[in-house]
């Protein structure tokens, strides 16, 4: 079986982000970037699956600038074997990601494409479920458990109402939640490995993909302070406080 | 042209954020027309027909639209498209999971979880944690839209009487199978749309010590909310989880508890019209979005909070 994982450059996850003066975004300029979280729980558990002996070859994909190599590069130090890099610039919207996706997706032939259910930059969680349709493939979405069975994969999925379990056959797409398991640190030794493994370079343009963005950015603000607020000093206060002056309770 | 909006439902009631939706959905255009896709959910398309800002209810019923299958939903929602500017559903798992489907199906680019209808192509919409808006323009000739339940209030559910249009069934989609549902029931309102919340973090320490924050919510008639570190930890189940990659919550009054207030977290509360947080550590982050901010340990305010609640004559519903 082979797996193909698609993930992302982002922000790193703790950084404060600040929107630039001009409205044209936010600051990227020296500030940390990493892999998208969600995205390294998809790489752990094809790695998982590959170490139970069912799967031969994990595929490491992503689709930005140049420097996105680096989040393969991670991929591959935890235990992907190769890696794909799409080259574009500026905003790929995830319909346009999808269409990409497909076009290696129909070259590679994996059983299983697995992807963060969320990006933490753009907060879209649209790329999978594209993926899905764009392949007329099963989805199993926000998926916090899978089990592998002979063609069929068990996902248990984290729903507003609590868990749903659904069983979808092979080839599937699946979009990981944080719960799904911990990800795993690449040791210095594999680190050094995986800067040996290859990573194929294209141009989103060669693959006959139109990634020209659909839905224009405007402008981006900052939202609305919250006035500060005050410390209370006893469990009293805050019960009189929230009954006589926000009147709440 | 008019909109398309998908209802969530369970077959018998339609689930509380369809209602934030319409509301969205009539500010693109107030022809608003819900698509109900379900098993014997006849009961549905009824009370569907009698909000007013509903102007035509498309009923259609098979045995394989009983549970949620994007795979099974997105065919008949692309289906009857045709006649629609926009395409609608809430920012929930439920819409979350479908609309993407259905955009890649009609070529668009969707624009997801919008907090403000600027126009009918034109809407604002949280990036990065919510930590910046972006106002955005589709420039698709028709639009796919989740829109933040939490933004938009739910619309009137009686006085109207839009007629209920049977149509037909698409096929079933084999490939994929529901096998179950685990929900957990509860008498307490629900999370996304309590007056109050009161969430419990990592700073609970385990599963049972939350009974000291059901102990308040049964009192203040609240739901419960967790940080994803609760979660992660087992304390407490998925479907409470409160932030960037659970839910987003508005209510009245929000009371974290033991949480240190992480951006993720904040993502998911910071819009609450008043916040409360009880924290031992003076320095967490949660006391630069609280209103009312108490440094002390929690397992001795949270008693004292309840007696104090107890000596009070009266507490809002």
């Amino acid at each position: 079986m082979k797996i193909l994982v698609a993930v992302k450059r982002v922000i790193d996850y703790n950084v404060q982000v600040r929107v630039k003066e001009d409205g044209t975004g936010v600051v990227t300029d020296n500030v940390k970037m990493s892999s998208n979280p969600p995205d390294d729980n998809a790489i752990e558990e094809a790695v998982k699956i590959k170490e139970a002996g069912k799967a031969t070859e994990i595929i490491a994909i992503t689709v930005g600038e140049e420097k996105s190599q680096e989040t393969v590069r991670k991929a591959l130090a935890v235990g992907a074997d190769r890696g794909i890099l799409i080259k574009t610039e500026g905003i790929v919207e995830p319909l346009a990601v999808a269409k990409v996706l497909q076009k290696i997706v129909e070259k590679e032939k994996p059983d299983l494409v697995f992807m963060g259910k969320q990006a933490i930059d753009d907060d879209c969680n649209q790329t999978g479920q594209m993926l899905s349709a764009l392949l007329n493939w099963p989805q199993a979405t926000f998926a916090s458990k899978i089990e592998i069975k002979d063609r069929t994969l068990e996902v248990t999925r984290e729903i507003d109402e609590g868990l749903e379990t659904i069983e979808v056959n092979l080839p599937a797409i699946v979009t990981c939640d944080l719960r799904l398991n911990e990800p795993r640190y690449a040791s210095l030794p594999n680190i050094m490995k995986a800067k040996k493994k290859p990573i194929e370079v294209f141009i989103a343009a060669d693959l006959g993909v139109d990634i020209t963005p659909r839905v224009q950015q405007i402008k981006v603000e900052e939202p609305p302070k919250r006035k500060a607020g005050i410390k209370v000093a006893s469990v009293a206060e805050l019960v009189s406080k929230l009954k006589n002056e926000a009147k709440v309770i | 042209m008019s909109v398309l909006l998908i209802a969530e439902h369970n077959n018998k009631e339609v689930r509380p954020f369809t209602l934030n939706a319409i509301t969205a959905a009539s500010q693109m255009d107030g022809d608003v027309h819900v698509l109900l896709i379900g098993n014997n959910c006849g009961d549905v398309a009824k009370s569907l027909s009698e909000m007013p800002a509903v102007k035509k209810v498309l009923h259609a019923e098979a045995a394989h639209y009983e549970n949620y299958l994007a795979e099974n939903f997105a065919p008949l929602a692309v289906k009857v498209s045709e006649n629609y500017s926009h395409i609608v559903s809430s920012a929930n798992t439920f819409g979350k999971n479908l609309m993407p489907r259905i955009a890649a199906h009609l070529d668009i680019s969707q624009v997801s979880d919008i907090t403000k209808v600027i126009s009918a192509d034109t809407f604002i919409r949280p990036i990065y944690a919510g930590n910046a808006f972006a106002t955005v323009k589709s420039t698709d000739t028709k639009k796919c839209i989740t829109i933040r339940p939490t933004s938009f209030e739910p619309c009137e559910t009686s006085g109207g009487s839009a007629p209920i249009e049977k149509i037909e069934a698409t096929e079933e989609f084999t490939l994929s199978k529901f096998i179950k549902r685990e929900e957990v029931k509860s008498d307490r309102p629900e999370l996304g749309t309590a007056r109050v919340v009161v969430s419990g973090g990592r700073g609970m320490q385990n599963g049972e010590n939350f009974k000291l924050i059901t102990d308040i919510a049964d009192k203040l008639n609240a739901a419960i909310g967790a940080s994803r570190a609760a979660v992660d930890a087992g304390y407490i189940s998925n479907e409470h989880q409160v932030g960037q990659t659970g839910k987003v919550v508005v209510p009245d009054l929000y009371i974290a508890v033991g949480i240190s207030g992480a951006i993720q977290h904040l993502a998911g509360m910071k819009e609450s019209k008043i916040i409360v947080a009880i924290n031992k550590d003076g320095e967490a982050p949660i006391f630069s979005v609280a209103d009312y901010g108490l440094e002390a340990d929690l397992f001795e305010a949270l008693p004292q909070f309840l007696e104090e609640l107890n000596k009070l004559n009266s507490i809002q519903k």
